[in-house]
This record gives C-alpha cells, structure tokens and sequence, in this order.
C-alpha cells in the first residue's frame, strides 16, 4: 500500500505528461482520420494518474501476474490509453501512427493479444466493470495484493450490465477493486441527461452499496488523493466520480457533443496541436 | 443384441467431473446464475465453498466476470440453463470470451424440447447454431452420462472457450469407462454401407434405436456420435458420404444451423451425397412430457427411420 504524499514536484510532472498524452492522441486520431476525440480527452488525467503515479505495472512484463490491472470499460477512449501505455514504455511511441490501420497491434478498441498492456477487450459497453470484478475475485482466490482499475464511460451507466456488477461487486466486497467514472455528462445524441438521464449518480452508486468519492477529473492532485484514499476502504469496492470535460485539452471541442466521434479535418488538427504546443 | 438400459441424468455427471476438476486443479472455478441445485453445481458449492459464485439473475455480468477471472489464470466452469448461457448473453460471449480468447467453459443445461413442462421459455433450441458461428469457441454437445464426465474434464483440459451442452432428462447409458474421448474426434457406434446417421445428445440413443429396425429392412446405417459440432470431423464426414452415400442428421435442436448446418457445410463442400435433416422445424417448443415432446416434434427414431428410408431413395447407385 503506497502511502506517499501527493508531491507537488510530482503533480507538475504528470501535468506536463497529460498535456505529451493529449498530443499524441490527437496526433493519432488525426493520422487515422478515424476514432474517438472527445471521450478520449476526458479520460487522460484519470489515466495519466493510474498509469504515471499508482499502479504497480512493470511495462518489460506486460504479463506479469502480480500486476495492477486497468479494464478500460468505456474501449472507445483507446487513444488516450495507447497513448499512456506507449510513454510508459509498453511499446515504442512511434507505433502510434498505426493506430486503426490494418495489421496493427493497436485496434480501434482495446484488443487483449494484440497490445502489450492492454488487460482485456472492451468497446461493447457494459462489459468491463465485470470483467473487472473477475479480476478482482481472482485476485483475491489467489491471495495476491493486486489492484484492479476500471474506467467507465456515463453513457456506458445506462447500460444494465454495469448495475449487475456493481450489485456483484458489493455484494461480494471487492474492495480490491477501484472504479471511476469519467463523467463528461455527454454522448453520441447529445448530453445524458436529455438522452437518458442517469442522475443522481452518486446516490445510485452508493445505494448499491460502494464508497463514492468525487473529484475534478482534470485535477491531478486531486485524482492522485483520491486513489490513495481508495485503499483505505475495507470491504466495499470505491467507486470516484470524477467530473469532467469531453474534449477537454482543446478549446472547440470542449463541451461539443459532435466530437464523439467525429473524424478531425486537416484545419481541426493543425488548430487542436497548435493549443496543445 | 439387447442389453439392459441404465438411464442416468447428464447433469450428474457433470457434476462429478466438477468434484474431479476441484479437487485436481484449484484454478477450477465455478459460477452459475440462481441456478444451483437444477444445474448441480450445488456439490461443487458445497465441497468448496470458496470457489463457488451465484451472480443470480444476471448472467450478462457472470460471462463477463468469467472472462476477467479468466483472464487472471483461473478456469471457470459457468453454468445454467441453455437458453441463458448462450441466447441471453450473445455479445458477452463474443467480446468478453471469444474475441480475448478466454479460458472460460460455458455449460448450457436443459438444452432442447427434453426440458418438458416449462416450455418454450427454458428450452434451448439454436444454441449450438449460435455458438458455433461464434470465432473461438468449442461446441460439444455429450449424449450420456459417460461421455459427459470425460468431455468436461477434456473441456477444463483444453485451453480457449468452450460450450458444454447438456440435457435435463436422463438419459440411456452408452459408453462404458474404457471409452476414449477425444474432442473432436467423431465417435462410429455402428458400421455400416446403406446411409450414415450422424447425432449427438439424446439423439444418439433414438440413432441407436433406429439403427436396429433399419436392419430389419435389410437397411445398414452406419451411426456416428457428433459430440464435438466444432471443430467438425470433417474427416468421418466424408468418409461416411463417401461410404454410404446418404446422410441423416438428427438433433433437438432447429434444423438451421446445428447438426444439419455444420454438416451439410461439409458434405457440400467435400463429398456432395443427399442429405436430410431430423430436428426441429424451425419451430418453439412448449410445455409437455418429455417423451411426448420429441415425438410431436419429429425428434424420435420413427423420425430418423422414416427420414433413412427417403434419402436411400434419392441415393445415387
């Protein structure tokens, strides 16, 4: 259990990391004219975090079996995670450019045996948190100290199998498990809200029984607290609802919903790298 | 030669090779979805406790959770009713399981019209079209209470997804312990040069019946146990068409895509013969006896007679 303080030295660094991470993905998403902008976006200070300060990953053993695990539930913010797993030194960041293209170890979607540090196949919504209860059981089988992370999407909230496995999860007190929410409060046909409202989201996850925390999803000290303090739960799974901004990093695209998905001009890219400079 | 009929339930065996499987390998899991005592999952429960998960009724999240445990080295065993661990949880299969890959072994219980009284609802009739088609993943379906022990101990053995499917009734006894299973190996229970009658589940045994009165006729149908639909042995298949010259398939199950499906896809491409297929008519079942079921829905071996008999007809001398 890490105990350290949250460092400023520190804070600054992984700043400065996120800002390398927004590059590349917009530098990919651009190169494959292809992809997911907006929800991309929003995730990387959440993975920034996980994969630059709190997981216990060794990249020469992307297998290794003692490792922290990351299920990216909501798989359409892949770039951002390549992106993270290639800085971190799982493959070199010049593979980026092959994002999407065919033959290429970097799929649209997360692809378990295709990229090393990717712990399992998600873009079917819904799928991940259980996967990561599985983990998270086997773990504990096994009596091993490692940690499991999930990264969920709110549009990805609508879905019933993300409720079936928090009901498991607290149920079966996986408190070696660690969820958040990357809560941009938009999706393909507009804000969540309008679309199928999933308020009050903090209420529901702690009726079913979970430890909810809730911070700025762009705040890095506060996302690095908040993990820390994750593992001082017993015997409930946390969940951190962290409040973000889809597109954030990019001034036209913060708040748009139509960068979901949305292929990025030649214009929109050479904008959107110029701001990230 | 008539030698007597045992009727023992699938389903015990499948539970005892869970007993076996915990107690030789403690990676073996087990899940089931509110569903313990009819899938008897239960004595696994109850021996190791620990190793045991009810999800209750939500099984999209219990393939997905056996796909992340997977995923950590274990080996779950996920069982429950047919129509639920395949029809239900389609995309979870797919993505969670198949796509990755994942140790996972699925058991699909009260697959067919066999189910009885509970009716369409709980009686799987595509299971093994939609599984098949399905990238990855092992499709056996055992026909007695031998071959089901030895095929999940095969199945705990083999690495990658596998579907299980299993009855509910008890069913005749007919292999003994010396029986050598191989995945994938299609089992000759009777030679023969007239017409090949190829089965698996329940049928088998209505193949075995048929077998017998066909000989009366003067008709010998060579009789093939298709446990493993996928992979095929496409080997025994075209050697039977070869062979015979006329195939029969029978299974309780719809005749698209199961049984009939996989092996007309064989015999069409590697030795065109005529070929009819037993099995349900692209129909739902509905509450019944058992019995009284497979007979209105032609899944008896008057069917399969009836079915030798015209495709002999249509045979090429």
């Amino acid at each position: 259990m890490r105990t350290q303080m949250v460092d400023e030295e520190t804070v600054i660094k992984l700043e400065r990391k996120a800002k390398t991470i927004r590059r590349h993905v917009i530098e990919m998403l651009c190169r494959s004219k292809s992809g997911h902008p907006g929800g991309s976006l929003s995730a990387v200070e959440i993975l920034t975090v996980l994969y630059f300060y709190k997981m216990n990953i060794d990249p020469q053993k992307p297998d290794w079996p003692d490792r922290d695990r990351l299920v990216l539930s909501k798989g359409h913010a892949a770039p951002a995670l390549y992106a993270v797993l290639a800085e971190r030194g799982y493959f070199p960041v010049n593979e980026l450019t092959s994002h999407r293209q065919i033959n290429s170890r970097l799929q649209g979607h997360p692809a378990l045996n295709y990229t090393p540090g990717v712990d399992m196949s998600t873009g079917s919504l819904g799928q991940g948190l259980s996967a990561a209860n599985g983990m998270a059981i086997a773990g504990r089988l096994d009596g091993k100290p490692y940690r499991v992370y999930v990264v969920i999407g709110d549009g990805e909230s609508q879905s019933g199998q993300i409720w079936e496995a928090a009901m498991a999860a607290a149920h079966y007190k996986l408190d070696n498990l660690t969820a958040i929410l990357d809560y941009n409060k938009l999706q393909i046909d507009g804000p969540v809200e309008k679309v199928m409202g999933i308020e009050p989201i903090f209420e529901k996850w702690k009726s079913f029984n979970w430890n909810v925390l809730e911070v700025d999803g762009h705040d890095i000290r506060a996302l690095m607290e908040a993990v820390d303090e994750a593992l001082r739960f017993k015997g409930a799974p946390t969940i951190i609802i962290a409040d973000t901004i889809k597109g954030r990093g990019v001034s036209f695209m913060e708040r748009a919903v139509e960068y979901h998905a949305k292929p990025l001009s030649d214009e929109e890219c050479r904008r959107a790298l110029k701001e990230l400079n | 030669m008539s030698k007597m009929i045992t009727m023992r339930d699938p389903r015990d065996a499948f539970s005892q090779a869970l007993l076996e499987l915990g107690e030789e390998n403690p990676d073996v899991i087990v899940f089931t979805a509110d569903i313990a005592t009819s899938t008897k999952t239960s004595l696994f429960a109850e021996k190791y406790p620990e190793r045991f998960f009810d999800f209750g009724i939500a099984e999209q999240n219990m393939i997905s959770t056996a796909a992340g445990a997977a995923s950590c080295g274990k080996i779950p065993f996920v069982a429950t009713l047919a129509v639920f661990a395949c029809e239900r949880v389609c995309n979870q299969i797919t993505i969670s399981v198949a796509y990755p890959r994942l140790n996972v072994k699925i058991v699909g219980t009260h697959g067919g019209v066999s189910v009885g009284k509970d009716g369409a609802t709980h009686q799987s009739i595509s299971d093994i079209s939609i599984m098949r088609s399905i990238p990855n993943v092992m499709v056996i379906a055992p026909c007695d209470w031998v071959e089901t022990r030895k095929s999940v101990k095969a199945a705990a053995d083999y690495v990658g997804p596998v579907y299980v499917r299993l009855g509910r009734e008890p069913v005749p006894v007919i292999f003994d312990d010396s029986y050598r299973f191989e995945i994938g190996e299609a089992v000759t229970l009777r030679d023969g040069h007239d017409v090949t009658i190829i089965a698996n589940g329940l049928m088998v045994h209505e193949a075995l019946k048929a077998h017998e009165k066909l000989l009366k006729e003067d008709i010998r149908a060579r009789i093939i146990d298709l446990h493993t639909v996928k992979p095929i042995d496409e080997r025994a298949i075209e050697e039977a068409a070869r062979q015979t010259g006329a195939i029969v398939s029978a299974e309780e199950h719809t005749i698209l895509g199961g049984v009939g499906g996989a092996v007309a896809e064989v015999v069409v491409e590697k030795y065109p013969v005529p070929m009819m297929r037993v099995g349900l008519r692209d129909t739902f079942g509905e509450s019944g006896e058992p019995f009284e079921l497979l007979r209105k829905f032609g899944l008896v071996d008057a069917d399969i007679i009836e079915a030798a008999r015209r495709i002999i007809k249509l045979k090429k001398r």
